[in-house]
């Protein structure tokens, strides 16, 4: 493969004069089949040099290359080379992608909480079959549905390949799902939208089988998301014994942790940096 | 000369032995045998304990009928793989507080040796005499189990599946939790600097969390950098928040300019179990003068957490963290069972404290998070 290399870059330097003997089409599309045209009219070796590949191969006819598109797979600047007994003839000449096939789209992040403006980012990339970059514009047809509701559909140009939006999430918690269409191609993520910080976090005494318990109120977000279950609760007592914290994680919407309780005592509730009302108690004796 | 290989086989090995024998203690079993003061009989104790000669340890006692081994095993050797089982007895050292013709109180500082590092326990026995010779008298007792019973545990689980590797080039993946620094102190130690504050987690996954720091000269070069090992809780459900600190020994903060904080977060499989309350917090003075907050640990899970650590934040009346200290506990902790613990607190700090908040990390052997 070296000595290939080296033969067809001596050859390309050795013959300058020659290269306008062959004629590459004006525009040649990946994957098509083409024919280089020539003035010589006796065969020889006719090598092609492109970004990823680098072929060889003997021709009877000069005058009339065909060239299978199986070879021009890859978009990029490719040289053509031919060879004889009179010497080396060459061209140079662009494959451009094909027409828009695949997409690649990158929604950012995989988790947001409700009522984010512009917190979700969706890139597409536009491919053709052979996953070169279509850089020609495109128009990108981006959606996005949360739950049950409408699907709701912006259209993009794609700039040198890449087409992007960005998104505010939605004021209910549960799964968006964001996706890009071009042509044949679709790409669907889905961003998970979570309950932001506890709001209005209530505690309120229980007494059980003379044990008293804590709990909170339906832990819920400003947008009445409940938070999800295992999110921390601390809850803080101050009595005669001294000072209890218990982390206690959300479960089936409220937290509830059992404490003991020493004459009066004073609660606090948190959640991250979210405080709560206090509670004050009096111990059963 | 065909016996002189032999010969020297058995001499080098005979010193070995006797090498051993004094490594362990074995001489000072034996002159304190006699155990003719307190402070014999409470060093003849130890001796054994450091040796784990139990039955040795239990005959010693004044009371031996009235201790259960079990529980006196437990109380100096650990069990169910708590931290006492990863430690050994590296040395004690015995005072005498008060005596009478037939009693006497000995303090002793217990110097373990642990998985974790060094722990010092302060205890006080009560020595009777017996005849010509003194023994400890070890407080009765019986381990305290919990009852039989079936605790429903049924707080979540996470699991983690991540991007595979055969996956095509823009396949979403699950991104890592957000968390954020929430406060932060830097202050200067006698001998050290020493960098504070609080983390917490502000996704509604859990997050395995750490935090460095670097510190910059006044050029803008990196003097030193560190992270907060297990002065954090690695582990933080969603909205649970951290305490965390960093040291480094040796640096002045004169020299500083400024600090560069790094909050690492990673997706990790976790569980909301266990639920452990810390009851009785308060700051006292220890027997030694030194302030320390002590409390009461209850595992209100059904799984023994065989290591608990401990982490305390303290505040000062602005609500700025001054200080965080932690300590390992070397008792397990069963379901329903109080553990007391006790981390210390600079005295020049203590002070200036008006509030504290203390979370626990665990260590079990069945999971670890």
């Amino acid at each position: 493969m070296r000595a290939l290399v080296i033969t067809v870059m001596v050859a390309t330097m050795c013959c300058p004069l020659l290269a306008s003997d062959l004629k590459a089409p004006a525009t040649v599309v990946a994957g098509t089949d083409f024919v280089i045209a020539s003035a010589e009219s006796q065969g020889g070796t006719f090598y092609l040099i492109g970004p990823s590949l680098v072929s060889k191969r003997e021709v009877q006819n000069g005058s009339e290359i065909s060239v299978p598109g199986d070879g021009i797979k890859s978009a990029g600047v490719y040289t053509a080379l031919l060879c004889s007994g009179a010497g080396c003839v060459s061209t140079d000449f662009y494959v451009k992608p094909s027409s828009p096939a695949r997409l690649s789209l990158l929604a950012h992040p995989s988790r947001v909480r409700v009522a984010e403006p512009n917190a979700i980012s969706a890139v597409a990339l536009v491919f053709d079959k052979f996953r070169n970059l279509v850089v020609e514009p495109a128009q990108v047809e981006f959606q996005a549905v949360a739950g049950e509701a409408q699907p709701i559909s912006q259209s993009r140009t794609a700039a040198n390949g890449i087409a992007w939006i960005r998104l505010t999430s939605g004021k209910k918690e549960g799964p968006i799902k964001v996706g890009a269409i071009i042509g044949p191609a679709k790409e669907l993520r889905v961003v998970r939208q979570v309950a932001s910080d506890a709001c209005n976090l209530r505690i309120k005494p229980e007494w059980a089988a003379g044990k008293f318990y804590v709990s909170t109120d339906p832990v819920r977000d400003c947008s009445g998301n409940a938070v999800p279950d295992g999110t921390v609760v601390s809850f803080t007592k101050t009595d005669r014994s001294g000072k209890t914290t218990v982390d206690a994680p959300v479960k089936r919407g409220i937290a509830r942790v059992q404490m003991p309780v020493d004459g009066n005592a004073r609660i606090f509730v948190a959640s991250g940096v979210v405080t709560g009302n206090e509670l004050n108690v009096t111990g059963k004796q | 000369m065909k016996y002189v290989l032999s010969i020297s086989i058995g001499a080098v090995t005979f010193l070995l032995i006797c090498i051993a024998w004094l490594q362990s203690g074995g001489l000072a079993r034996e002159r304190m045998r006699s155990s003719r003061t307190p402070d014999e009989a409470t060093r003849l104790l130890l001796t054994q304990v450091q040796a784990r000669n139990w039955d040795k340890a239990l005959s010693s006692l004044a009371n031996t009928n009235d201790v259960d081994k079990a529980s006196f095993v437990h109380d100096l050797g650990g069990s169910n793989g708590s931290l006492l089982t990863y430690a050994t007895l590296e040395k004690f050292d015995v005072w005498p507080l008060h005596a009478n013709e037939q009693q006497a109180t000995v303090r002793a500082k217990l110097h373990y040796s642990t998985a974790v590092g060094p722990l010092d326990d302060v205890r006080d026995f009560q020595v009777q005499r017996a005849g010509d010779t003194w023994k400890v008298s070890w407080p009765a007792g019986k381990l305290e189990k919990p009852a039989p019973q079936v605790i429903p545990v049924n707080y979540l689980r996470w699991e983690v599946i991540n991007r595979g590797a055969e996956d095509d080039w823009g396949v979403q993946n699950v991104d890592s939790p957000q968390v954020r620094i929430v406060s932060m102190n830097a202050l200067q130690r006698p001998d050290r600097v020493v960098i504070l504050g609080e983390i917490v987690n502000e996704d509604t996954i859990p997050a395995y969390i750490n935090v460095g720091a670097t510190l910059l000269r006044a050029d803008g070069n990196a003097m030193a950098q560190e992270n907060s090992f297990d002065k954090i809780s690695h582990i933080l459900l969603p909205k649970q928040v951290s305490p965390y600190r960093i040291d480094f020994p040796g640096v002045q903060l004169k020299d500083i300019k400024s600090v560069r904080m790094d909050a690492k977060s990673m997706l990790v499989p976790a569980s909301a179990d266990p639920v452990i309350a810390v009851n009785r917090q308060r700051l006292e003075t220890d027997p030694l003068g030194k302030k320390v907050l002590r409390g009461e640990l209850l595992n209100q899970s059904g799984q023994i957490v065989n290591i608990p650590h401990v982490l305390a934040s303290y505040y000062d009346g602005s609500g700025k963290v001054i200080w965080v200290s932690d300590g390992y506990v070397d008792q397990e902790l069963q379901p329903q069972i109080p553990v007391s613990f006790a981390v210390d607190l600079p005295d020049d700090i203590a002070p200036k404290v008006q509030n504290y908040h203390v979370t626990v990390n665990h260590f079990s052997s069945s999971h670890t998070s």
